[in-house]
């Protein structure tokens, strides 16, 4: 063989390599999105586990704070349901929202506030709120890194070839970021 | 790392020409230092644990300590590592383990008087990142390569007294010789400081992937300045463990002066915490 043809033959070992390289990345990167999604949803379980338990304890003291609890009730059910990171972002947002006014409420109750169990919720809701932030930090990272993948060269090509799309952010959009109004 | 390979793969020719015994020699250094080292990485976790006197403790001991491992480590998308506490008042940490399902974590007593929420959740993103990063195996195959060096170096030194007989091999290999001694003698500084430059390393990509996980590199820097401040060395501490802590145990002044200087494990306080700063 001679020389010309063998670099020719090297370089399309190169090329081939390289690929193959590639959609092992962008391959792992979808299964490394996955796993992380259901992170975040683990962490939203537990957060939903908590809400009944609380609104309960909430109740035993507070009865008459009727649209309280129907909003905490109604976000929590939206979160149940929803499904794209979107929509769980979104709702995830809303029974925040829903359990700050619960919270600004129990300051009404001295009893309330003084009680074992509620304290022990508001301490382990907090704590999962952490989480839910630290499994979506997980997420975001992960999509970022693949979707980058996606948009440089020669990533874009490849990505188009084997039918790799971009990932969503876990987010909420900018207009359902306002700050929720507590009212008395 | 690289710079390091180099270096061996030049010692053992040079070795390997001096005395005509080429790379069995070299083989056999490699095998020995192997096997103590790796020995010593895979169990690095319960060996470190033994020698410091740290213990693993339950959520209900330090609940707060634990819920902090518990959500970096779920921001870092690793199973959580054990969690241990090593009574003493100098306040420091390590992590350990052969990759992050056998991590542990350890910090002392004195770091949990002295720090608040954020600078702890610094110093144990730094921790989880050492064993992230798989630094317990980066440091392992290190101390693989010193010791095969030292050892490379004592068996050629051992050779040059059974040489008698060989005498017809060439005078060519005198100039190999004189390079092989000078060699036997300085290569185990020179892969001492190289693994102690790669230990340098090391810390500093720590303290950079802790700082992306929390994204306060504040935290890590005002925690780094609170454990320089204190002059007391860790009690439990060797030579062996210190590369693991997250300041030098030992103490004393970070010598500037330049030699001295590449025989520290870690980076000098100063520099490390201008670089979280400048984040």
């Amino acid at each position: 063989m001679s020389v010309p043809v063998i670099i020719a033959i090297v370089l399309l070992l190169i090329v081939v390599f390289y690929v193959w390289g590639l959609y092992n990345k962008l391959a792992t990167g979808k299964v490394r999105i996955k796993e992380a999604f259901s992170g975040i949803d683990v962490q939203l379980k537990r957060r939903t586990d908590l809400i009944p338990n609380l609104v309960e304890s909430v109740k035993g003291y507070a009865k008459h704070e009727k649209d309280i609890f129907e909003n905490v009730t109604k976000a929590r059910s939206a979160l149940m349901k929803a499904d794209s990171p979107h929509q769980k972002a979104e709702s995830d947002n809303m029974l925040t929202g829903a359990l700050k006014s619960l919270f600004a409420v129990s300051e009404n109750y001295p009893q309330l506030r003084a009680s074992e169990n509620f304290k022990q919720l508001q301490d382990e809701l907090s704590d999962t709120e952490s989480k839910i932030a630290y499994a979506r930090q997980f997420y975001n990272t992960n999509v970022r890194d693949y979707n980058t993948t996606l948009v440089n060269f020669p990533g874009s090509v490849l990505g188009n070839m084997f039918g790799f799309k971009e990932e969503e952010f876990f987010e909420a959009q900018e207009e359902e970021r306002k700050n929720v109004k507590v009212s008395f | 790392m690289f710079l390091f390979v180099i270096f061996i793969t030049t010692i053992a020719y040079v070795f390997g020409k001096a005395n005509g015994y080429g790379l069995s020699f070299a083989g056999i250094a490699l095998i020995i230092s192997g096997v103590m080292s790796l020995g010593s990485y895979y169990f690095s976790d319960s060996l470190v644990l033994a020698t410091t006197g740290a213990k693993p403790v339950k959520k209900a001991d330090y609940p707060e300590l634990y819920r902090i491992v518990e959500n970096l480590s779920i921001g870092d998308g690793l199973p959580m590592p054990k969690v241990c506490v090593l009574a003493d008042p100098s306040p420091n940490a390590f992590a350990t383990g052969r990759d992050p399902k056998h991590g542990v974590v350890c910090v002392t007593t004195g770091l949990l008087e002295r720090l608040n929420k954020s600078e702890l959740e610094g110093v144990l993103a730094h921790e989880l990142s050492h064993i992230k990063n798989f630094d317990t195996r980066v440091m392992a195959v290190a101390a693989i390569l010193v010791g095969f060096v030292a050892i490379l170096a004592d068996f050629f030194m051992r050779s040059l007294w059974f040489r008698g007989s060989d005498d017809d091999r060439g005078r060519a290999n005198g100039i190999f010789i004189i390079i092989g001694i000078v060699f036997a003698i300085i290569s185990p500084i020179i892969a001492t400081l190289l693994q102690l430059a790669v230990s340098r390393k090391r810390e500093f990509l720590a303290d950079a992937s802790g700082a992306l996980l929390t994204r306060y590199p504040d935290g890590l820097a005002s925690a780094l300045e609170k454990i320089a401040a204190d002059p007391r060395p860790v009690r439990t501490a060797s030579n062996a463990t210190a590369h693991l802590f997250i300041a030098n145990p030992f103490k004393g002044k970070d010598t500037k002066a330049w030699f001295t200087s590449l025989f520290n494990t870690h980076p000098p306080m100063e520099e490390r915490i201008k670089l979280l700063r400048a984040m």
